[in-house]
């Protein structure tokens, strides 16, 4: 199997800063809103270099949305800040009237995303946003990996015109990608060929994913691992021709089942290529308290979990 | 500049627009957009700086935005005659395929729409954000907007006002249409607002008072006063008074035309007070 390395352990929501401090540099109609998380999204270099380029809100998410939809009628590529919570649910019909429906070009990029929040529990830790947003007309839905991906993530949504959300999260995990990667929305990444069985993950998962592959090879079990950073819209060609090859599939995300990426490729494989398929998410369920490592172990979203899946679906396959 | 009789022969033909347009398809909103017609007509016809040919960034003229997008009708009726696309448009209002939607949207291309409205509290906002970009864009031109005085009930103003007051976005004129009807009645037994020019100047805001919103001369007078303060380090806000359904006078002084279309008898007796002055569409 192919070998995948930990440059070292970064939060992605540092991705997205420094790939903020980027488009700072490069393109001059970027312009950043935060809603009082300057330091939780990373865009204190921005900032500093791009003062008349950066709207602090206070801790008013509407009216964020509002003024980055504002924004883009004069021209500007307005990427907004805050939690994945309060980037999507708290402001749903601000993002549909204005944003979505509208046809802004607003970038709507959401840290701390999931489980992996950890301590602050519950009411910060949304497991239904990649579900909100991806029901929304014209909206594109990414979820980064590690670090290089979110950063080359920020850079590529800056040149696609239309609404984007960009989730990410708050821990430090394996930096595994490469450093000069360039990012295609909507096309998904193979990261291992295998045969008996598809992985197809998302996000924080994806490392996961890796895990959990290496362990199934010592027990004879060949995994294909598909990176989907894009799940609307989804690389349906890559992932058929590799379900069409394997038979199975396991699905990995850092959010419900219910209206997740589990379900966007359930949709797929029922049109194309009916199959057995396992899902790794949450099951319509909060989170709680707890450290990011406790809360993916309790949720049964860690490469164990992802290596019980598999078995699970090969099991169901025979 | 056009002549005080052209201004008024403008308006009477919008308000047999508006009235034809929501008897055709029975649904539409004629109380608010008849209390706004002389704000829209002096707006369009005598205050803003405009190009001739919409574009969507609007770079280097004056921008509009409606919030309370409901009165959709007295919008659809100035921009057709101001140019914006053809009059006979208005006759495919809130109909399957039109670009006239029953709220405003950008969404079929309709020339002069910059922002989908109608789900209340959200225009003020978008109207910043535009401003901001003007300032960005070192566009000396003014943001306008319109907001229904119900509409303030919406939480998000609240945020959108404390942000302009904060951060000096002195170039957005907001006007408040202070009719005091809402659907469920007078606004001050629904969720009373009190006094709205008061909430604004805590807020950081000049305010200014029209007294009387439906005279074009007095609405023409406040307005031009509110432009001779912008760029002066505070957002201005401009509370109209308006006469709900003006103009035509079963509908007046009540919100019972909020949504409400006439029925052929009543079209009849709307349109003989006021008679065709530009042609029908």
């Amino acid at each position: 199997m192919r070998k995948y390395t930990d440059q070292g352990k970064k939060d992605t929501r540092s991705g997205f800063g420094a790939g903020m401090t980027e488009l700072g540099r490069k393109n001059p109609k970027v312009v950043s809103l935060c809603a009082d998380l300057v330091g939780s999204l990373k865009i204190e270099q921005f900032i500093e270099e791009n003062p008349d380029r950066f709207f602090q809100v206070g801790i008013a998410e509407a009216n964020m949305m509002g003024i980055a939809a504002g924004l883009t009628i004069g021209g500007y590529i307005p990427f907004t800040g805050t939690f994945a919570n309060f980037s999507t649910g708290r402001v749903y019909d601000q993002i549909r009237q204005s944003i979505a429906y509208s046809g802004k070009n607003v970038k709507i990029c959401a840290s701390h995303a999931g489980l992996t929040l950890g301590e602050d529990g519950a009411t910060h830790q949304i497991l239904e946003d990649i579900g909100l947003m991806k029901m929304l007309p014209g909206m594109t839905v990414i979820n980064t990996c590690d670090f290089n991906q979110t950063k080359a993530a920020t850079l590529a949504i800056a040149d696609h015109e239309g609404p984007v959300y960009l989730r990410f999260g708050r821990p430090k995990v394996p930096n595994f990608t490469d450093p000069d990667q360039e990012f295609h929305i909507g096309k998904a990444v193979m990261l291992n060929e295998g045969k008996d069985v598809t992985i197809v993950a998302t996000g924080h998962l994806v490392w996961e994913a890796l895990q959990a592959a290496e362990t199934l090879e010592q027990e004879g079990i060949s995994a294909e691992v598909i990176n989907i950073h894009t799940i609307k819209p989804l690389d349906e060609n890559t992932l058929l021709a590799s379900v069409r090859k394997t038979g199975c599939v396991v699905t990995c995300e850092e959010h419900n089942y219910l209206g997740g990426l589990g379900e966007s490729v359930a949709r797929t494989l029922t049109l194309h290529h009916p199959a057995p398929q396992e899902f790794v998410a949450t099951r319509d369920t909060f989170g709680e308290s707890g450290t990011a490592e406790q809360l993916m172990e309790k949720y049964g979203l860690d490469n164990k979990a992802i290596r019980k899946a598999v078995l699970q679906v090969l099991k169901r396959k025979a | 500049m056009a002549s005080q009789h052209d201004l008024e022969k403008i308006t009477t033909q919008v308000r047999r627009d508006i009235v034809r347009m929501v008897h055709k398809v029975d649904s539409g909103h004629p109380g608010g957009s008849l209390g706004c017609t002389e704000f829209f007509v002096a707006l369009y016809f005598e205050l803003m700086e405009l190009h001739g040919k919409f574009s969507m960034d609007g770079i280097g003229e004056d921008l509009f935005f409606l919030s309370n997008g409901h009165i959709s009708p007295v919008y659809y009726s100035v921009l057709a005659r101001k140019g914006y696309f053809p009059l006979e448009e208005l006759n495919t209002f809130r109909m399957l395929n039109s670009r006239l939607q029953g709220h405003p949207t950008t969404h079929e291309g309709l020339p002069g729409v910059r922002i989908a409205s109608g789900s209340l509290g959200q225009g003020m906002s978008v109207a910043i954000g535009a401003a901001l970009a003007k300032k960005l864009n070192k566009d000396k031109h003014i943001v306008y907007s319109l907001h229904g005085d119900g509409e303030l009930q919406e939480g998000q103003n609240w945020e959108a006002i404390m942000y302009a007051g904060s951060k000096k976005v002195d170039n957005l004129i907001a006007t408040i249409d202070r009719n005091s009807q809402q659907i469920d009645g007078n606004t001050e037994d629904v969720m009373a607002l009190g006094d709205v020019g008061a909430k604004f100047k805590a807020f950081g805001w000049d305010v200014l008072e029209l007294e009387n919103g439906n005279d074009l001369q007095a609405i023409i007078k406040t307005l031009s006063e509110a432009k001779s303060r912008i760029g002066k380090g505070k957002p201005v806000c401009v509370i109209m008074h308006t006469v709900m359904g003006h103009g035509v006078d079963f509908m007046m002084h009540t919100h019972a035309w909020h949504g409400k279309a006439p029925n052929d008898e009543q079209l009849q007796r709307a349109l003989a007070q006021n008679q065709e002055t530009l042609g029908d569409y």
